[in-house]
């Protein structure tokens, strides 16, 4: 009896959504690889991979065969169980993080089952992210302190301060946010941003909270640990940081959660900030067409979207250098920090006062 | 020397650690070590070891022929390999008393010039490597590029040159090599422009190397600084004025300087010397083309006829004539004595001066032979430099110095 009350066809469809999502965020991530690189290129006049498959497409895959041929070195002293579970907590956090990710608006099949593009709308999706990826600062503390050498020590102690201080000012920036919207779940946060202008004014969030949305980029480039914010692996000063002693495929877990963690978060910033899935005349579209290919061209605007916001991390990186770690602390502590709560103060009074 | 409390290395109330910069290590461009006693991300002491890639150059000299030597002075500063070379023949040839045509000079100081650009350029770009900043890098290294390629048409090598003979040069300028320097002329002010626009007024990079690795005019002095790095600091000395050689003194050109010494003082004095040389060639060009207009027979000068002894016969006369072929077997083997002599002469350097002292007992080689490496100098002063700074200052305060292994261990 109890096997007949469970709602096998939900089940079967939730499965498939995380693979598919999984298999897409990983793809993407592999592919941004090599985006990085042409970027790179592109920025500085080369012509970056270009050897594997046409236009070096093949490039991220056969790196990912390089990874795992390599040999697979533990340094003698290092703590084994430790430095495994490092670049696996690594890569696990930053595949957990896409599930409340909202990927496109809901499927009303005509039997009147609704599919859902999202593996769990939760009420609390935003605090989920956060918990999730400050757990992902556990992985490279663990792997950079148990490989047992000093620079990887510095790198993690690095990375440890950073995203403490970098939360703070991350979190307070989104309460101002959350005071406007009244909901902690994604998906109700997207349908709020429902087509592109409404009652005279933009709907997305980005033109609501204009500083919060800066504040959050800013803190989001130092959760990546990308440039001007990737001092926990400043390859000039502290050889490679928290994975110098790494090498073969946890390595490689490590790179990989890193473009992972750019995807999820590009995917959550374009969510929060500019509409997720929404797009201009969307309500037009949506009459023109039948809801499965609506719901596709919903998928592929988040994902246009997402690129685009992956892209202007990249262009950041090949452009600026990197700040010293007290500078860094400093526009932590005094000025993402008061800037955000004066943030949240100006859109409370707003709220109260204007709104109301 | 340090100001911490020194306890053992197993005590568990060691408040500081022990940190190896180097002798492996991306911020050390060449073989150092610096052995950083560090408390958290800040430097309590640095000890500093030299000799990782020492070559006894100055040994080895001793046993060469004066022309041999040229060779090993490609390989103390390698970024600038040209002005060592020059350097080296000009202290020669000073020793016996030759006097170059202008043209030659002319000539010496557009490569001398060029190989400054090279140098400072990277230098200028590397500072942008170590605080994060890669693109600027691969920005200017296209323009060391086309530098390279001017060398490779002059005397046929791009990174050790050994470009030049005593006397002038090996063989006359083709039109490859003017051709070459008017398109480097007329294209790299655009992509200097461009490194500039992306760092100078970077607030990140200000941010990075204001009053970072800094260091006062009086200790600058004190440790006998020279170059950039002691422009930088406020003094204008630079040899190309103090002492001219290679008739420094027929152009017109600035020196800047700098306030206080920093690592962002010395990039703007690099990056407006690169200005100045640029300057400075395209008056050689115009000196060299005044000189010819004036006398179409200028155009074959391109050696001291003085310095004959000093200067391969041409292949044809070897081949067929028999004073030729004795004369070019003696020179090959090194067999032309030098007079007896002693002699300091100093060169502007890519970093400093590079000088050399020379005693000559008369032989076919060097008595003694001393080179002055101005990396060498900054060394000494790097750990006073870094004291007290964090971990990333040091790195670049080691770029922004210019430090290159070959010329500090020689």
């Amino acid at each position: 009896m109890l096997l007949l009350t469970i709602d096998w066809s939900f089940i079967i469809e939730k499965l498939i959504l995380i693979s598919v999502i999984l298999g897409a965020s990983l793809g993407v991530a592999t592919y941004a690889t090599w985006g990085e690189r042409k970027v790179a290129a592109w920025m500085q006049d080369r012509k970056g991979p270009s050897r594997a498959g046409p236009f070096g497409l093949l490039q991220p895959i056969a790196d990912g065969i390089k990874l795992f041929f390599k040999e697979e070195i533990i340094p003698t002293d290092a703590n084994r169980f430790l430095f495994i579970l490092g670049p696996s907590l690594a890569m696990l956090t930053a595949c957990m993080a896409s599930a409340v990710i909202p990927w496109g608006p809901s499927i009303e099949l005509e039997s009147g089952r609704i599919i859902a593009l999202q593996v769990a709308d939760i009420n609390i999706g935003i605090l989920y992210v956060f918990g999730v990826v400050s757990v992902g600062v556990y992985g490279i503390m663990l792997g950079g302190w148990a490989s047992n050498n000093k620079y990887s020590l510095m790198g993690s102690v690095r990375a440890a301060s950073q995203a403490i201080s970098y939360e703070l000012a991350m979190g307070i920036s989104l309460i101002a946010l959350l005071m406007m919207t009244g909901t902690l779940s994604l998906a109700e946060i997207v349908n709020q941003q429902h087509g592109f202008w409404e009652n005279g004014w933009f709907t997305w969030n980005v033109a609501k909270q204009p500083l919060g949305f800066i504040i959050f980029l800013v803190c989001a480039f130092a959760e990546l640990n990308r440039a001007p914010f990737d001092l926990p692996e400043a390859e000039s000063e502290l050889v490679a940081g928290y994975h110098t002693e790494y090498s073969s495929m946890k390595l490689g877990f490590y790179l990989f959660a890193e473009y992972v963690n750019l995807f999820i978060s590009s995917a959550i910033l374009i969510t929060l900030f500019f509409g997720g899935y929404n797009f201009p005349f969307m309500d037009q579209v949506a009459g023109s067409v039948s809801p499965v290919v609506f719901s596709i061209i919903c998928v592929l605007v988040l994902l246009t979207k997402t690129i685009m916001m992956i892209l202007f991390f990249m262009f950041v990186r090949w452009t600026i250098p990197r700040f010293r770690y007290d500078q860094l602390m400093n526009l932590g502590w005094k000025s993402l920090i008061p800037l955000a709560l004066v943030n949240m103060l100006i859109t409370g009074a707003i709220i109260i006062w204007v709104l109301n | 020397m340090s100001a911490h409390i020194h306890l053992d290395e197993a005590s568990i109330q060691k408040q500081t650690t022990t940190l190896n910069l180097g002798p492996t290590h991306p911020a050390t461009h060449g073989v150092f070590q610096n052995i950083l006693e560090m408390d958290g991300e800040r430097i309590v002491s640095a000890v500093p070891t030299v000799g990782y890639i020492h070559r006894a150059f100055e040994k080895i000299a001793e046993r060469r022929p004066y022309y041999q030597i040229t060779p090993l002075t490609d390989r103390l500063n390698y970024c600038s390999s040209p002005i060592n070379n020059m350097g080296w023949h000009i202290t020669v040839e000073r020793l016996l008393g030759i006097k170059t045509p202008k043209r030659v000079d002319y000539l010496r100081v557009i490569i001398m010039e060029l190989s400054r650009i090279a140098d400072h350029l990277v230098c200028n770009s590397v500072i942008g490597v170590d605080t994060g900043a890669l693109t600027s890098f691969v920005y200017v290294f296209e323009f060391r590029e086309h530098i390279y390629e001017i060398f490779e048409a002059v005397c046929g090598s791009r990174l050790t040159t050994n470009i030049g003979r005593f006397g002038g040069f090996e063989r006359n300028f083709p039109q490859e090599a003017f051709d070459k320097i008017n398109k480097f002329l007329e294209a790299f002010p655009r992509g200097m422009k461009e490194f500039e626009s992306l760092l100078t007024r970077n607030r990140i990079f200000m941010e990075r190397t204001m009053g970072v690795g800094g260091i006062s005019a009086e200790r600058a002095l004190n440790y006998s600084f020279t170059g950039p790095n002691l422009r930088a600091a406020g003094v204008d000395y630079d040899v190309r004025v103090a002492q001219p050689y290679s008739s420094y003194e027929d152009f017109d050109f600035k020196i800047p300087v700098g306030t206080t010494g920093d690592v962002y003082d010395r990039f703007l004095v690099r990056n407006q010397e690169i200005w100045e040389s640029l300057s400075i060639i395209k008056q050689a060009l115009e000196k060299i083309a005044a000189l010819e207009a004036a006398d179409p027979s200028q155009k074959e000068v391109f050696y001291a006829p003085e310095a004959d002894k000093y200067h391969l016969p041409p292949k044809e006369d070897v081949y067929t004539k028999m004073e030729a072929l004795i004369f070019h077997f003696k020179m090959v083997m090194g067999e032309i004595e030098v007079l007896p002599g002693e002699i300091y002469s100093a060169v502007e350097g890519g970093n400093g001066e590079v000088g050399y002292y020379l005693i000559s007992d008369g032989g076919r080689t060097p008595y003694r032979l001393h080179f002055r490496r101005p990396c060498f100098i900054y060394y000494q002063a790097y750990p006073e430099i870094i004291q007290g700074s964090l971990l990333s200052d040091a790195v670049v305060t080691m770029s922004s110095l210019n430090l290159i292994a070959g010329e500090l261990d020689a």
